[in-house]
């Protein structure tokens, strides 16, 4: 470690993010400035906001990590974060959800579902859902950022971990929740800056793209038996058709997280904070490059880590990493790359897990105040603050309890997990509230409840590796899993969960009494 | 057939069709770069509103 280097860099960093913070306050003193000036954003600045929101550690760290056991099958993912994550998103759900968002008012995503749908029923229930929920996605998240800095830094885990938190909570405190633009600008350029010379540089060390491909072609003899028993057949093709490694890369990787995304609370909100359908037509071809070079090069690179660990050590990606995929991204960049550029995507890590904390916990705190608090004891203002501030605490606790107890190469499949119950819970209500004007509050409700449990239910019980790991069935009656007949332990909650919700929120609306024109017109003025 | 030093088609048609999509979301972006703005006035209104209630909410429950 290079500690004068590392000192000139953060001394830069620190400057240069103080200066754009600097910038952005004085332009917006007020909260009206605040507003106005964000008529006149550019669309660079708003393009790189956002993902600098949506892009996290989990995603460049773990599923990184995920692209050099699995190898580049993963591209699906890429392919469904562009397809479902940005146009499917911004073209058909968008537009929708801002003007629906506005005509009822709504300011938080339960909220939304729940005027939609005339219950506060819904809110409280999906507020508790994202409550519970959040926890886990936050503890990966900032599991992401301190493997890096355990590999960087030479540091103990848990003290990164710890490191990480206070930080975070430092920069809550300081009133840093409601994300400044400019300075998330800032570290969407230099992650994306960044990934472009990652992704270039890999490939121009294993010499050129066709060769560092076919070399990891060439590599399929090296796949380790007990991958290989379980359907692993290299890196440049795909797992054996439903083999447990087939499963959990289409099942709970690709579809988890690509399918998933469309219901994320904070992803929601967002759109209703876009100006205008323009703002969303542009967001489509700058957050189409955005993630391509993001996410496509954290996946390429983690697939190509296996290239150079093995000319270098002998060793595939997973060994050179003892078995931890999460720290495959770490060790690579800083064994192939130069130290600046190892310091300077630590400092990106580092502050995307702070752009991305704070919303959460803003999701989080919102959820427990208005959507929980608020709608269940009918009270307006008073205790709402403490009640929040209590609830924030208490999630950062659960996630730093999680942070030290979850076990190695957590990352992606914590990640999965979350967006897997958020698309159990919300995503037939999500769709229905924007496209099927005969959905019923009973058939969400009935949808939404069942969804959730059945999610839930697989989880605990079906699901192999959850079920196991947890262990509450073998307290119960001894054994593992529930159904132990392949394929069902493999098969992701989701993949169950989201048509079970489809179909009960659809019957059940169909034998109940269809919702008054009035407050149809209502939410789809000027649809 | 091997395409990029890729064997599987399963694979590089993944590899493939992400440079695919984000080209669609890129002629996407630019045929309707101008678009959507009828009305921009008042959507542009809407949104305000919405900010300052959101504004509201924050000091109301989060105290910042």
């Amino acid at each position: 470690m290079d500690i004068l280097l590392l000192s000139i860099i953060i001394l830069i960093y620190t400057l240069i993010l103080g200066y754009t913070g600097y910038v952005a306050w004085k332009r917006t003193k007020t909260a009206e400035e605040f507003m106005v000036a964000g008529r006149t954003t550019h669309p660079y600045i708003m393009a790189m906001s956002y993902g600098a929101t949506f892009i996290s550690t989990a995603a460049i760290v773990g599923f990184g990590g995920i692209a050099g056991q699995y190898g580049m099958g993963i591209l699906w993912l890429v392919f469904f974060n562009i397809m479902v994550g940005i146009f499917i998103a911004f073209v058909l759900f968008g537009k929708k959800t801002r003007k629906m968002g506005h005509n009822l008012g709504a300011l938080t995503f339960p909220e939304f579902l729940s005027r939609r749908f005339e219950s506060k029923f819904i809110q409280y229930f999906s507020g508790f859902v994202i409550f519970l929920g959040m926890p886990l996605y936050a503890s990966v998240v900032l599991i992401g950022a301190a493997r890096f800095m355990e590999t960087t830094l030479k540091m103990d885990f848990h003290l990164a971990i710890i490191i990480m938190a206070v930080i975070v909570a430092l920069y809550v405190v300081l009133g840093g929740i409601k994300g400044v633009m400019y300075t998330d600008a800032l570290q969407g350029t230099i992650m994306f800056l960044g990934m472009i010379f990652l992704v270039l540089a890999t490939y121009y060390l294993l010499g050129g793209i066709t060769e560092s491909h076919q070399a990891l072609t060439n590599m399929a003899s090296m796949v380790p038996e007990s991958v290989r028993a379980v359907g692993g057949t290299g890196w440049t093709s795909f797992p054996t058709l439903g083999s447990p490694f087939w499963w959990t890369l289409v099942s709970t990787i690709i579809l988890g997280v690509g399918i998933g995304v469309l219901a994320q609370p904070q992803l929601v909100v967002r759109f209703m904070t876009v100006k205008s359908n323009k703002e969303l037509n542009r967001g489509v071809l700058i957050g189409g490059i955005f993630i391509f070079i993001i996410t496509g090069s954290a996946y390429i690179v983690g697939s190509l880590s296996n290239v150079f660990f093995f000319q270098q050590t002998g060793q595939i990606a997973v060994q050179a990493a003892q078995g931890n995929i999460d720290k495959i991204i770490p060790i690579f960049i800083n064994s192939a790359l130069p130290e600046w550029f190892t310091y300077l995507f630590m400092l990106t890590l580092i502050s995307a897990v702070m752009s991305t904390l704070s919303s959460q916990f803003h999701v989080q705190g919102t959820s427990m105040g208005r959507d929980i608090y608020e709608t269940i004891f009918n009270k307006k203002g008073e205790h709402s603050v403490t009640i929040t501030r209590i609830g924030i605490l208490i999630a950062v606790i659960i996630a730093l309890l999680l942070a030290f107890i979850l076990p190695g190469s957590i990352i992606a499949q914590g990640t999965a997990l979350f967006f897997g119950i958020c698309a159990a819970a919300f995503l037939s209500a999500y769709i229905c509230a924007l496209f099927w004007k005969r959905a019923t509050k009973n058939g969400v409700i009935a949808g939404m409840v069942l969804g959730t449990l059945t999610s839930l239910f697989w989880l605990l019980f079906v699901y192999g590796k959850t079920a196991t790991s947890l262990g509450i069935l073998k307290a119960l009656n001894g054994q593992n899993m529930l159904i132990s007949a392949q394929p069902w332990s493999l098969v992701d909650p989701l993949v169950i969960a989201v048509p079970v919700a489809m179909i009960i929120t659809v019957l059940v609306s169909l034998i109940t009494r269809p919702p008054s024109k009035q407050h149809i017109d209502k939410c789809f003025k000027g649809l | 057939m091997e395409v990029l030093g890729i064997p599987d088609p399963w694979v590089w048609g993944a590899y493939i069709a992400c440079i695919l999509v984000t080209l669609l979301c890129v002629i996407y972006g630019i045929l309707n770069w101008n678009k959507g703005d009828e009305d921009e006035e008042g959507q542009i209104k809407e949104e305000l509103e919405w900010e300052q209630k959101e504004l509201e909410m924050e000091e109301k429950e989060l105290g910042f």
